[in-house]
């Protein structure tokens, strides 16, 4: 089993590492020479007003908790979907009956407005 | 020394590394990303323990749902980049404190942990695995099992229900848009 996370391991590195190979090797490669308009925000247009840190409303956080909810969920679909081959047709409408109870907390929300963009 | 053992001191070292980093961080957002990198590395120990489901949950539980959470947080206060002062009176000390009281409970658990010789024997089989833990889900634990997702259903309708109940007084049509 574990030659087979070796695998996975492998790949992660690979993932890691070819993003840090082009964005490295440009910055190794590129000539440096900064300047004042170089570094501005935009070199034609209007500067920005104001911070670029702003506060979002707090009805935001709506959105990560139903995020969370149904990340939970997704938790029970990975031992299901692995052991799907030998458990047959009754995890499958298991499975539905779990999926359709938390789809009617999705609609709920959905109809409520929960997911409108306030 | 053996490729697991290796493998423990190369991801704890790792994971001592990133939550330095993550506490010197100035940026909540670095800090934040830090923080990610170090469950992620956690989940990597819980493999080597074998218990390949606990490196699941951890990677979408602690690395998904949880980081998202405090980036929401960070997103909702606005959060600047951090200075180093004492906004609290003290807390620097209860920090202190709070590392030594750890580091003595540490060092009793360690302490009165058991030999290597009468450790229990390790778990045979696949005990953990994903596939054992989805046969026990879809046999003996079914009706627990859909017990969750009414639990899952109660805490969305209350979450939905708590966050309305906040914006009540204002008008949906006016503010939305």
């Amino acid at each position: 089993m574990t030659e087979n996370w070796a695998f996975v391991a492998i790949f992660a590195l690979l993932s890691l590492s070819i993003p840090l190979i082009a964005l490295g090797m440009s910055w190794a490669l590129r000539p440096k020479r900064p300047g004042a308009i170089k570094q501005s925000t935009y070199e034609c247009g209007l500067e920005t007003v104001g911070e670029t840190w702003v506060q979002f409303k707090v009805q935001y956080y709506l959105f990560a908790l139903i995020f969370v909810l149904f990340d939970v969920e997704t938790i029970f679909l990975y031992p299901w979907a692995v052991a799907y081959g030998k458990l047959g047709l009754f995890a499958l409408g298991e499975m539905f009956v779990f999926l359709g109870i938390l789809a009617v907390g999705l609609i709920y929300a959905w109809r409520k407005g929960a997911l409108e963009w306030v | 020394m053996s490729a697991e053992v290796l493998l423990f001191y190369v991801v704890g070292a790792l994971l001592l590394l990133s939550a330095g980093a993550m506490i010197r961080s100035n940026d909540p957002v670095h800090a934040a990303l830090w923080m990610v990198g170090n469950f992620l590395l956690t989940a990597v120990l819980y493999l080597v323990l074998q218990a390949p489901f606990i490196a699941a949950v951890q990677v979408i539980v602690y690395a998904g749902a949880i980081m998202v959470l405090f980036l929401f947080v960070v997103m909702l206060l606005g959060a600047q980049p951090m200075t180093r002062s004492e906004p609290i009176a003290g807390h620097r000390a209860t920090a202190v404190f709070g590392l030594v009281a750890l580091v003595a409970l540490l060092s009793v658990a360690v302490a009165r942990a058991p030999a290597a010789g009468r450790m229990p024997p390790p778990l045979t089989g696949d005990f953990g695995s994903p596939e054992a833990i989805g046969q026990a889900l879809f046999t003996d634990w079914v009706l627990p099992f859909e017990w969750v997702s009414l639990m899952l259903l109660v805490a969305l309708i209350g979450a939905v229900m708590i966050a309305r109940f906040g914006s009540q007084s204002e008008d949906p049509e006016e503010t939305s848009g």
